[in-house]
């Protein structure tokens, strides 16, 4: 909770004393800075942040945060961290994973968290490959990937984390990329103050297992293949030389010579059939990546509710007394 | 109508028919009214892990048994005196097991052409004679007697018919003695409102209880007096209820919340269920989506500073086992509750058995050792959880409950603990650490070797903790080969010290002799009675009960070693006798049988006469 005596924070008081161990030139170097810079403008205490992971080279950033950590165990942390909000609500809890680790063999815990509305902060590192494991195809790897274990390509097809999230009933559902700084930070503050689960896919490079996976969506010259969606704004593209339109559920491209801001569409992030139709445009082949808070409603969170149901089992029927209910029912004497 | 009594020590009654016939309820209220009157009592439901399998069929047989006495008994019997057999199928499954001389009472509305074949009897048994050699068989047309019984109450046929299972209560009632008012009780708040449903069951049952009043059948009444119990008040209890109470009498006596994550499985699923009631005590119950997130949540609340517990059946701690060994690593306290099912894979779901001791003691990867404690009998559940939850706290160690169906759906009569003469159990949070000192996650207590329990939201102590090797006080992430051993020892170490804790063994009978049985779990009461038994024929024989399989008590091998012959009666392929065999030395000899039903008192006794003769 935060309060009027919150110390005054800098990047430095989020580092830890271990050293940071990812390969030189790993996305994860740029998440992790970012989230240390931001931190600090959010007014709360350290000592109220818990940061819990999974297995993977994502999982890995608790130990570089100084905040309460916990490094469990692969796919689990979503519900590890489930369980430190249930115990106590006033903590900012946050879920650090990765494409392996949150939408494979986490898959279940992932799409149960969101269902739920468990005020959590879901940071999905999403590489489209396993870089602990050095090298394997992940779910997010598009069809047709050569790794080790696919000497022939992959016959899996990809699933999309924003889709995904919105089946599963999430409230705050946002992509970012690593290399998108300003917006990562933007993003982060996003999901801190959305009450209630939040999904934010961050684009992450592996620079040795799967390098320039974003490069379409990063690189200067590529600016067209990507577009930064934000609420109540026309979507644009291109630096303002293409536009979307939307025709029923059908979304085009459309050049900006020959239309005005007028005939586009506008995005409505508290819009779930929009958020739908922005989610499908992950890796399209026409239409740009969405990038920003496709979704966003504000809906009661379990841990919320929670608090209410016990408040008001007492406020019913009075604090219990196991004594009491001990000798509750039949009972009998014997002398 | 002049009809002797006889008083009797004790008796056995079993109540079986199909699962829609209402027999788990009849033998609840069986056992409700007994108990009242103050006889000891144990309980045994066996019913089919179908909700409702095909009526009439042998697979949806559903009963209960009820061992009633004057006098201290530990078991729900083995072979019952009285069958009530509502339908060919309940007669068919259970009419070998009928003490010879017995009494069947029988349903003969049902003994239709369709359900005999459906039984697979060539012809009717009642009217066959195959019966009469061996029983008395008492057949009652409880159909037509009902229907009679409810005649003027608007109540549709096919409901009146269902009153039948009152009407077989009544008969027993009037058998052996026992009151009508509690059951009417019963009745009038568990249908309020439904006063036809009321009317019609109170109709059968006293048409039950007539019947055998006018009827030459019955020759003779039973008596059965109080039993002479310890001074105190007493309630009737089953395991999973008392397992509940005593998880929430460790939240109170901790002052820590109580959070249960789990996921539903028979048969635990009750604890879940009882727990989630109790919203006033301030109990958080999250169902989670599996049951690795029922542990990893639980992992989450202790980690957080909650009483933390799971519990699940032996498919569910299959699961679990890779989240226990990170409740290892991390030293996190917490209990896991096993309530033992007939296995492997989904095995018998309904049934018993006492399997999963080597999951508990060895399912994880590494070395991965914790405790291990089982509870004897049903009430003994509420002890043995709390005892768990104490060692867990104390000890900052995650624990195993072991319990299982037969102690989870059995009950007994059950003197009321008074919660002010439970152990203290304390707990502390650490609050800080002096200026300029690093904090130490890992620094353990010297008596105990539990680390310091730091929970988020303490200002200082920030700290990481994971499934990666720790290094030995200041807990970062170690991979140095000495340490490594180092906190293998330490772990293992720290789960041996709780020997300091627990209660001294208590051998019952003769310190030394012929044979000492040792048992552990929910055995206890037919091991008991078997020596009880064994001693009345002055056989040399004593009896040792086992709570804590993990660590084994500090006396246990000076016991061992006073007795010619040591035999371990186990419900499963000999897992306990393995460890004693092993730890110390001994060539104790197994009683194993896994056949979904507890071990009878009497094939011990057998057992024990063959070995010493």
């Amino acid at each position: 909770m935060s309060d009027v005596n919150t110390p005054t924070y800098t990047k430095k008081d989020f580092e830890s004393d271990q050293s940071v161990r990812w390969c030189p030139g790993c996305g994860d170097y740029g998440i992790l800075a970012q989230t240390q810079k931001t931190m600090p403008t959010f007014g709360r205490k350290k000592e109220d942040f818990v940061f819990v992971s999974g297995i993977g080279c994502s999982s890995r950033f608790p130990y570089y945060m100084n905040a309460y950590g916990f490094h469990t165990i692969h796919g689990r942390a979503p519900a590890v961290a489930s369980g430190v909000k249930i115990a106590n609500p006033d903590l900012s809890v946050w879920v650090v994973t990765g494409d392996g680790d949150g939408l494979s063999i986490g898959g279940n815990h992932f799409m149960h968290a969101l269902r739920r509305n468990m005020d959590l902060n879901i940071l999905l590192f999403n590489n489209r490959i396993y870089g602990l494991t050095k090298g394997q195809y992940s779910p997010t790897s598009e069809v047709g990937k050569v790794t080790k274990a696919t000497p022939y390509g992959s016959l899996d097809i990809p699933l999309n984390p924003p889709s995904l999230a919105l089946g599963a009933q999430a409230t705050f559902v946002a992509r970012t990329i690593d290399r998108w700084q300003a917006h990562l930070s933007q993003m982060l503050e996003r999901s801190y103050h959305h009450d209630g689960g939040s999904l934010i896919e961050i684009y992450q490079n592996c620079n040795i297992f799967n390098d320039n996976a974003f490069e379409e969506y990063t690189s200067a010259d590529k600016f067209d293949n990507v577009i930064e969606v934000k609420h109540g704004e026309p979507m644009v593209f291109s630096k303002g030389t293409k536009g979307i339109k939307l025709e029923g559920f059908k979304a085009t491209v459309v050049d900006m010579e020959k239309h005005s801001l007028d005939d586009l569409l506008v995005h409505d992030e508290t819009n779930l059939d929009l958020a739908h139709i922005i989610a499908n445009w992950t890796s399209h082949p026409v239409l740009p990546e969405p990038i920003g808070v496709i979704y966003s409603v504000d809906k009661p969170t379990y841990n919320s509710e929670m608090v209410s149901q016990v408040d008001s089992a007492i406020k019913a029927k009075g604090p219990g007394k196991v004594q009491d209910l001990l000798n509750a029912g039949d009972i009998w004497t014997v002398k | 109508m002049g009809k002797t009594f006889k008083t009797i020590d004790d008796a056995v009654i079993r109540f079986a028919g199909d699962s829609g016939d209402g027999m788990q309820l009849t033998g609840g209220r069986f056992t409700e009214t007994t108990a009242s009157i103050g006889n000891d009592l144990s309980t045994l439901p066996d019913f089919p892990a179908e909700i409702r399998a095909p009526a009439g069929s042998l697979a949806g047989v559903s009963a209960f048994q009820i061992h009633f006495s004057s006098k201290d008994i530990h078991t729900p019997g083995d072979d019952p005196d009285v069958l009530v057999a509502m339908n060919p199928a309940a007669l068919k499954v259970h009419q070998k097991e009928i003490t010879p001389g017995g009494t069947i009472i029988i349903n003969t509305d049902s003994f239709t052409k369709k359900n005999l074949n459906f039984a697979g009897y060539d012809s009717n048994p009642v009217e066959d004679g195959t019966l009469d050699d061996y029983f008395t068989v008492i057949p009652i047309e409880m159909n037509k007697l009902v229907t009679a019984a409810c005649e003027g109450i608007e109540l549709s046929p096919k409901f009146v018919i269902r009153t039948k299972n009152f009407f077989a209560l009544g008969v027993l009632y009037y058998m052996y003695d026992r009151p009508l008012e509690a059951t009417e009780k019963w009745l009038e708040k568990k249908f309020a409102g439904k006063d036809v449903i009321i009317e019609a069951n109170k109709k059968a049952m006293y048409a039950g209880y007539n019947y055998a009043d006018t009827t030459e059948l019955f020759t003779t009444r039973f008596k059965v007096e109080k039993a002479v119990l310890p001074e105190g008040t007493y309630r009737n209890i089953n395991g999973n209820h008392a397992t509940s109470l005593g998880l929430l009498a460790a939240s109170e006596k901790s002052g820590l919340k109580l959070f249960f994550g789990g996921y539903p499985i028979t048969p635990a699923s009750d604890i879940l269920h009882t727990l989630a009631a109790w919203k006033h005590f301030g109990v958080q119950t999250f169902q989670a989506e599996d049951e690795i997130a029922g542990i990893c949540s639980i992992i989450g609340a202790s980690f957080t500073g909650n009483l933390a517990v799971t519990s699940t059946s032996g498919p569910g701690i299959a699961l679990k086992g890779e989240a226990m060994g990170l409740a290892v690593m991390t030293e996190l306290p917490m209990v896991i509750i096993n309530v033992q099912r007939g296995g492997p894979s989904t095995g018998l779901p309904t049934k018993t058995e006492q399997s999963d001791l080597n999951q508990a003691l060895y399912g994880r990867n590494g070395e991965a050792p914790l405790p291990v404690v089982a509870a004897a009998t049903p009430g003994d559940c509420f002890y043995a959880a709390y005892e768990a939850s104490r060692i867990a706290l104390k000890y900052m160690t995650p624990v195993v409950l072991l319990t299982d169906g037969y102690l989870a759906n059995g009950s007994e009569p059950w003197k009321i603990p008074d919660v002010d003469n439970l152990d203290p159990i304390d707990v502390e949070f650490i609050q800080g650490v002096k200026d300029g000192e690093e904090f130490m996650p890992y620094k353990r207590d010297e008596e105990t070797l539990s680390r310091p329990w730091a929970i988020p939201g303490v200002p200082g102590l920030e700290h990481r903790i994971g499934g990666l090797e720790k290094a030995e006080n200041t807990g970062h992430v170690s991979y140095d080969p000495d340490n490594h051993h180092r906190m293998v020892e330490l772990r293992q170490e720290k789960v041996n010290r709780i020997q300091n804790d627990i209660a001294e063994t208590e051998v019952f009978g003769e310190e030394n002799g012929d044979v000492l049985i040792l048992s552990w779990g929910g055995t206890f009461g037919s091991c008991r009675s078997a020596v009880e038994t064994l001693h009345e024929h002055k056989k040399s024989v004593s009896h040792v009960h086992i709570r804590w399989i993990s660590p084994l008590p500090k006396d246990l091998g000076e016991i061992i070693i006073k007795f010619k012959n040591v035999l371990v009666p186990e419900i499963n392929m000999g897992q306990f006798i393995k460890l004693i065999r092993s730890e110390y030395l001994v060539d104790a000899k197994g009683l194993n049988q896994v056949n979904g039903k507890p071990i009878s008192a009497s094939k011990i006794v057998e057992t024990v006469n063959e070995m010493i003769g």
